[in-house]
């Protein structure tokens, strides 16, 4: 018989900690998105000045674990005495700032890829239309290149945040009392690790479901062009069918 | 159909465009060597070839979607600025100028090149809100009026996939003359479509040549070059081989590899 009380009682502790699990998977991949926008910028540059430093970063976030990146941070920041003794010394001392950090870090490696990926399927003769009409620069960017860019890059996006949903839980390891932090505070407490972690990952699952739903509802709502003719009997009759739920593959 | 056809408008009109000593290299093989072109407003010129005669990029090269090497490019009496950089390529010096007369010399693709993600209504107003500026509560009225025109109104809030090949091609027509070109390119606007989505596609072609629009047509329909242009121009490895009104050409005017071509051409 499961303890219900003290389930309860977990999970209240645990959805304390929610917020802090949320602004740290927030403020991460926005923050690594902006860089990753960046990396892209200089990853696809037709100069070597630009395009191999991008290479080399992403080449090192992808290809080291990020838990090491996150200690590195956490631990090996404060051993140069320039980073002491720099302005920005009483923010990344902050345990949270960081996770942060790691955790934005590594993500724009990845983002940067899937952006990437998104650009170069970009048809060139779509690009060749709008060159045509006149458009050039920030405009063709704008009006042509990244709605189409963002829209191929979205089903490979909505999964790098989920896993970076879930890497947050990291972030325990440098003291951040976020929802798997809190959660393993209560097991040395009370030594019910089964009770505890199993509702932290219920947690993360209801997170997870809800972000899965949420960029399932926005890949439906870009890619009207991508589903099927409404034929005039079914548009007339009846709404058009729901998104699957988890559909990463559009289509 | 002869006597259907237009009358040269030469020396009577106004140059809509003017193109001299166009010269274009890709690596070692020269592709074309010094092409001269005068279209008057509301002539109809045919540019017929076989294929790598570089008849395309003697197109592009117009609206320099392809920058060439040598030339001069004149639109509505405006030259295009170009300068010789270091290597000895032109390029052209003022972005803003190139995107303008981009603007003016609307381009018809052979593969459409409609925006995917964007609704037919919405592919016909977006230069002319985005680039153009112009009141979009008026580009729409103009767009459906467009869209009457090529006989796709039905489709404006569907979206490019969901259109036959030859629907796509005549609402890629009406995004170019949403933007009220002073010349409009035609590069093989048939050449992808299935036989018989081709009469279409010609059928709105004729009506613009009728209301005098000033047209550069790179095709292999000899139909149309003999039937509605004002004038043919054949080329043949990157030169002008023979060029006339479709009386002269179609008659005894043209060369022998002209009469050559267009009989592996008609069979």
């Amino acid at each position: 018989m499961p303890d219900f009380p003290f389930i309860f009682d977990t999970m209240g502790k645990l959805l304390a900690a929610l917020p802090t699990t949320l602004e740290l998977f927030i403020l991460s991949i926005s923050v690594g998105g902006v860089l990753a926008c960046f990396i892209t910028w200089a990853r696809i540059s037709p100069y070597k000045l630009l395009s191999l430093p991008a290479r080399g970063y992403i080449f090192v976030f992808r290809g080291s674990p990020l838990l090491i990146q996150m200690f590195l941070v956490y631990y090996g920041l404060g051993q140069f005495a320039v980073v002491r003794h720099s302005i920005f010394w009483p923010v990344l001392r902050e345990p949270f700032v960081c996770a942060v950090l790691g955790l934005a870090l590594c993500t724009a490696g990845y983002t940067a890829e899937i952006l990437r990926g998104g650009l170069i399927a970009v048809p060139a003769q779509q690009i060749e239309a709008a060159r045509a009409c006149g458009m050039s620069g920030l405009l063709l960017l704008r009006r042509v290149i990244a709605p189409i860019a963002i829209r191929q890059a979205l089903p490979a996006y909505s999964t790098e945040i989920i896993l970076m949903m879930k890497s947050t839980a990291l972030a325990s390891l440098v003291t951040v009392w976020e929802v798997t932090g809190v959660a393993q505070r209560i097991i040395s407490q009370t030594y019910r690790a089964m009770d505890v972690f199993l509702c932290a990952a219920a947690i993360y699952l209801v997170l997870n479901f809800v972000l899965v739903k949420l960029t399932g509802g926005l890949e439906y709502y870009l890619t009207p062009h991508l589903r099927a003719r409404p034929t005039s009997l079914s548009a007339g009759l009846r709404p058009l069918p729901p998104p699957a739920a988890g559909d990463a593959s559009h289509g | 159909m002869a006597d259907t056809a237009r009358k040269s408008a030469r020396g009577v009109a106004p140059l809509a465009l003017s193109v001299k000593g166009i010269h274009k290299s890709f690596g070692q093989h020269q592709v074309l060597k010094g092409i001269s072109l005068d279209a008057h407003e509301g002539d109809v010129i045919s540019i017929l070839g076989s294929s790598g005669s570089g008849k395309s990029t003697f197109l592009r090269c117009i609206n320099l979607l392809e920058t060439p090497d040598d030339g001069d490019i004149t639109v509505a009496g405006e030259q295009v600025k170009l300068r010789r950089t270091g290597d000895g390529h032109l390029q052209p010096s003022d972005r803003k100028q190139v995107d303008r007369i981009r603007s003016e010399l609307a381009m018809v693709f052979q593969s459409f090149n409609l925006w995917s993600h964007r609704t037919i209504l919405e592919n016909l107003i977006e230069a002319p809100v985005h680039v153009q500026k112009r009141p979009r509560a008026e580009c729409i009225l103009e767009a459906e009026a467009l869209l009457e025109k090529v006989g796709i109104a039905d489709k404006r809030n569907h979206y490019p996939a969901h259109l036959s090949g030859g629907q796509q091609q005549r609402a890629a027509i009406a995004r170019a003359l949403a933007m009220k070109p002073k010349a409009m390119l035609f590069d093989e606007p048939t050449s992808a479509l299935d036989p018989e989505l081709v009469g279409e596609v010609l059928k709105v072609m004729r009506t613009l040549a009728e209301e005098g629009r000033t047209m550069l047509v790179v095709t292999h329909e000899m139909g149309f070059a003999r039937d509605v242009s004002s004038r043919v121009m054949f080329l043949h490895q990157g030169k002008v081989d023979a060029e006339g009104t479709p009386q002269e050409m179609f008659g005894d005017g043209g060369s022998e590899r002209f009469r050559q071509f267009i009989s592996n051409t008609i069979r």
